[in-house]
């Protein structure tokens, strides 16, 4: 299926390049409709892999990439029915999110995340499974999960630790600090910083010049240079599930889900 | 080397600016959430672009309970 318009994305194919774009207000925070979705962009990525080059994969909504996890959704659907049924419905969202990550990070095409303001936990670990990341220079980076009493659980301590130095990892997890595109092109996180809206401008061009290789190449040297660190990821899965069968995480889903105040998202 | 009145004033421009809210109507000691209407989400844009006019690097985390423009800039200061 070389084009689909969805609730909360879509997808095209042009010219070797496929544009995913997330679309869900406010912030594409990704729960059970997004998961949805994606899972059904997976088998759409598989029949086209013969057309395409590239992935690109945005986001239209002002207020940035992607917010993270569906913290109210995760909330609603954990009250009331016990812990180990609330742990057994988190691990299968894990498995489920992991599998489509997974199969991003490993695709036959050079995959490019064009980012923008807010890019904050799973929405950071999205973007970290892409080969390249262009961000827009009002893009801002965060794992806040230690705020709520966990650790990212779509796979991003494994790819953070796989792109940066041990220093840097534990810097941003650790504090649960944002910080913003400039120091991202710093730590060698993002390949480019653009100017603001230009991110997906960019990516393009980038998609155009990745068309001028030939495939298998490129392909052969992606395997070769990207291990996907399965192990670690399936462990990170486990820890989160423990961790979320703690008091703590409770109570920081219900602070941040019943804040009547502006600052949620800040620390 | 900037003043803590012109980083405060630079602030206050800057905000009114990229909040569409007449610079007179802000004043240091405001709440900004109320004065400029926005939520966390808005107030992060807003700690980039203050990030990005005064070419600090300035942890979130020292943004803990401050709400007004007057503290914002003393955190800036002391960045610079």
């Amino acid at each position: 299926m070389n084009k689909h318009d969805g609730q909360s994305l879509s997808w095209k194919l042009k010219e070797g390049v496929i544009e995913l774009a997330l679309h869900r207000e406010p912030c594409n925070e990704i729960g059970s409709l997004v998961l949805e979705e994606l899972e059904q962009f997976i088998p759409a990525l598989d029949e086209m892999r013969h057309e395409v080059h590239a992935l690109i994969i945005y986001s239209t909504v002002k207020l940035g990439f992607c917010a993270g996890a569906d913290l109210r959704e995760l909330y609603r659907r954990s009250e009331g029915i016990g812990k180990q049924s609330a742990v057994e419905g988190v691990r299968n969202f894990l498995e489920r999110i992991h599998r489509v990550m997974n199969t991003v990070d490993a695709a036959p095409l050079t995959t490019i995340a064009a980012v923008h303001g807010v890019t904050f936990g799973g929405g950071f670990e999205l973007a970290l499974v892409c080969d390249l990341i262009i961000a827009d220079k009002m893009a801002r980076f965060c794992f806040p999960e230690l705020r709520l009493g966990l650790i990212p659980g779509f796979g991003g301590i494994p790819r953070l630790k796989r792109d940066l130095g041990n220093a840097v990892v534990r810097d941003l997890l650790l504090t649960g600090r944002s910080f913003n595109a400039a120091k991202a092109l710093q730590i060698g996180l993002v390949s480019q910083v653009v100017g603001e809206g230009e991110a997906l401008r960019v990516a393009r061009a980038t998609a155009v010049q990745l068309g001028k290789f030939d495939r298998q190449t490129a392909i052969a040297a992606k395997r070769f240079i990207k291990p996907i660190p399965y192990e670690e990821l399936k462990q990170e899965i486990d820890i989160f599930c423990d961790l979320f069968a703690q008091p703590a995480v409770e109570a920081g889903l219900r602070k941040f889900v019943e804040s009547a105040d502006a600052q949620p998202y800040l620390p | 080397m900037r003043t803590p009145d012109q980083t405060l004033d630079e602030i206050l421009t800057l905000a009114a600016s990229h909040f569409k809210v007449p610079r007179e109507r802000i004043t240091p000691d405001d709440d900004f959430f109320k004065t400029l209407g926005i939520d966390s989400l808005q107030a992060l844009d807003l700690l980039t672009r203050l990030e990005h006019h005064f070419s600090v690097e300035l942890p979130d985390y020292e943004l803990q309970g401050v709400s007004d423009f007057r503290t914002l800039a003393g955190r800036i200061q002391s960045r610079l």
